[in-house]
């Protein structure tokens, strides 16, 4: 099956089988490797993409199912001034030890602040509750995306 | 093969169903998981797969003067974002799972499922949610109870798809809800309560109870529920020994190693005796 969607902004096709997860489709078809497999099975949000601006874990999604859907990864999100707030944020925090998790927490940060650009301490544990992380304990990244919003003030 | 269908429309998802005896995906995110194998290769399906997910005539929710009409493919977040959708149902939903699955996990999905731990379900029981079925040649509506035969089975035939889910709208004064699990976040839960009741004049006009993965499906028993009707808070509180061993007779926990046949058992008819005599009467006052 032909399947269209745009990518980090640009319109793309793909030619494949449409049972495929998407997960294999960005890091086999296109190369996009910030889209990690943990779990497999949507228990860890390693594999966290955003879907029309929403989180999603693409482990569990058919590319099928993600015909003329708007998708972005970390390589797309990473050229926007969003980025740089929660990189920087993420830095001072110590929200970041091996990374193998980062990419799912910035995407679930990104989805959190689009909706709530001043969120509270529970908002924050909600939005990051599908995410796993086996070195910080969790403190250090919420108060990265604590400082990211008010750092980042006027970006969301 | 043709190993996967993504129609147009509503009317071409129906005729591929007639035609192929389809396995309908909506968000995909029970089959993906149960239908998946190792790393790397795509999910096994023995029979071809429809996609629906995207089919905007089974993703609206529609409100007349007497009921909600939920698209079986509306995601549970939209669900939380919609204005008319109610309060009860929505404490629900804000609980399954965590957010990325609720912005792709449909209702229709947990209902099709029939999953004894499926979480939308006692609240759809105690509301008197129906379901809409249909095929080419076929509407037909029936109630949620007897739309689910077992854990995992429903009456569905293997043409139809589950286009929506009517709620007739009530006013509950009181809601209570509790989902007893290992995890917060994801886990399937262990067992679940959901109380609902109006009270009016110090008096219980409408009750509903029901239990969530306690047995092969939802309990609900009306017959008890009609006891409760017309009492006030004094009456009640003598009722409770009457009416949590009623309720233990037809709690038949299923032990699937989540948690022992005593614990869900003794745990849901604590829950109980909570809603009645904490939440409702102090209530009623
Ligand atoms: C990590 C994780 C955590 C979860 N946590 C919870 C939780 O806390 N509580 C809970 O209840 N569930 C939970 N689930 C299960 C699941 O997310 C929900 O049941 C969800 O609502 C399923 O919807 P879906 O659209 O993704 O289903 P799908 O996988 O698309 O479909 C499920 C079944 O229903 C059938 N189906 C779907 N739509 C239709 C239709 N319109 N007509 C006919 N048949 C149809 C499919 O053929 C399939 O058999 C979890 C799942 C995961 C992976
Ligand atoms: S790899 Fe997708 S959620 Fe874990
Ligand atoms: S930093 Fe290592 S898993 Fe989160």
């Amino acid at each position: 099956m032909k399947i269209n969607f745009i990518l980090n902004g640009k319109n793309v096709w793909v030619e494949t089988d449409p049972l495929k997860r998407l997960l294999d489709v960005l890091r086999e078809d296109f190369g996009l490797t910030g889209v990690k497999e943990g779990c497999g099975e949507g228990e860890c949000g390693t594999c966290t993409v955003l879907i029309h601006g929403k989180i999603a874990y693409s482990c569990i999604i058919p590319v099928g199912a993600a015909d003329h859907a708007e998708i972005m990864t970390i390589e797309g999100y990473r050229k926007t001034e969003r980025y740089k707030a929660l990189q920087d944020a993420f830095a001072e925090a110590g929200s970041v030890q091996c990374g193998f998790c980062t990419p799912g927490f910035v995407l679930a940060a990104e989805s959190l602040l689009r909706e709530d650009a001043r969120p509270g301490e529970t908002a924050i544990r909600e939005a990051i509750s599908g995410n796993l992380c086996r070195c910080t304990g969790y403190n250090m990244i919420v108060e990265g995306i604590k400082i990211a919003s008010l750092k980042g003030k006027g970006l969301w | 093969m043709v190993r996967a269908y993504r129609p147009p429309d509503f009317q071409s998802a129906l005729t591929i169903m007639r035609e192929n005896r389809a396995i309908p995906l909506a968000g995909g995110t029970d089959l993906m998981v149960s239908r998946r194998r190792w790393s790397g290769l795509s999910p096994f399906f023995a029979k071809p797969v429809l996609f629906i997910g995207h089919l905007e005539e089974i993703k609206r929710v529609e409100i007349d003067i007497t009921n909600i009409k939920i698209g079986s493919a509306c995601s549970l977040a939209s669900l939380l974002e919609h204005r008319e959708i109610p309060e009860v149902l929505k404490i629900v939903i804000s609980q399954m799972a965590t957010p990325a699955i609720r912005n792709i996990g449909t209702l229709g999905g947990n209902i099709c499922n029939a999953s004894p731990a499926g979480d939308a379900l006692p609240v759809l029981y105690a509301m008197d949610a129906s379901v809409v079925l249909q095929r080419k040649a076929e509407i037909r509506t029936l109630p949620i109870e007897k739309f689910i035969t077992g854990p995992g089975e429903t009456v569905l035939k293997d043409d139809e798809l589950l286009t929506s889910i009517i709620i007739p709208k009530k006013s509950y004064n009181v809601g209570f809800y509790r989902k007893v699990g290992t995890r917060q976040a994801n886990s399937l839960s262990k067992l679940s309560f959901q109380g609902l009741a109006r009270i009016e004049e110090g008096k219980i006009s409408d009750i509903r109870i029901s239990f969530g993965a306690v047995a092969m499906t939802v309990i609900r028993s009306r017959e008890i529920e009609e006891i409760l009707i017309e009492k006030s808070g004094k009456e009640i509180e003598k009722l409770i020994p009457e009416v949590s061993s009623l309720y233990s007779a037809v709690i038949k926990p299923i032990d699937d190693q989540r948690s022992n046949i005593r614990y869900r058992k003794t745990i849901s008819l604590k829950l109980l005796r909570y809603f009645l005599r904490t939440v409702l009467i102090s209530k009623i006052g």
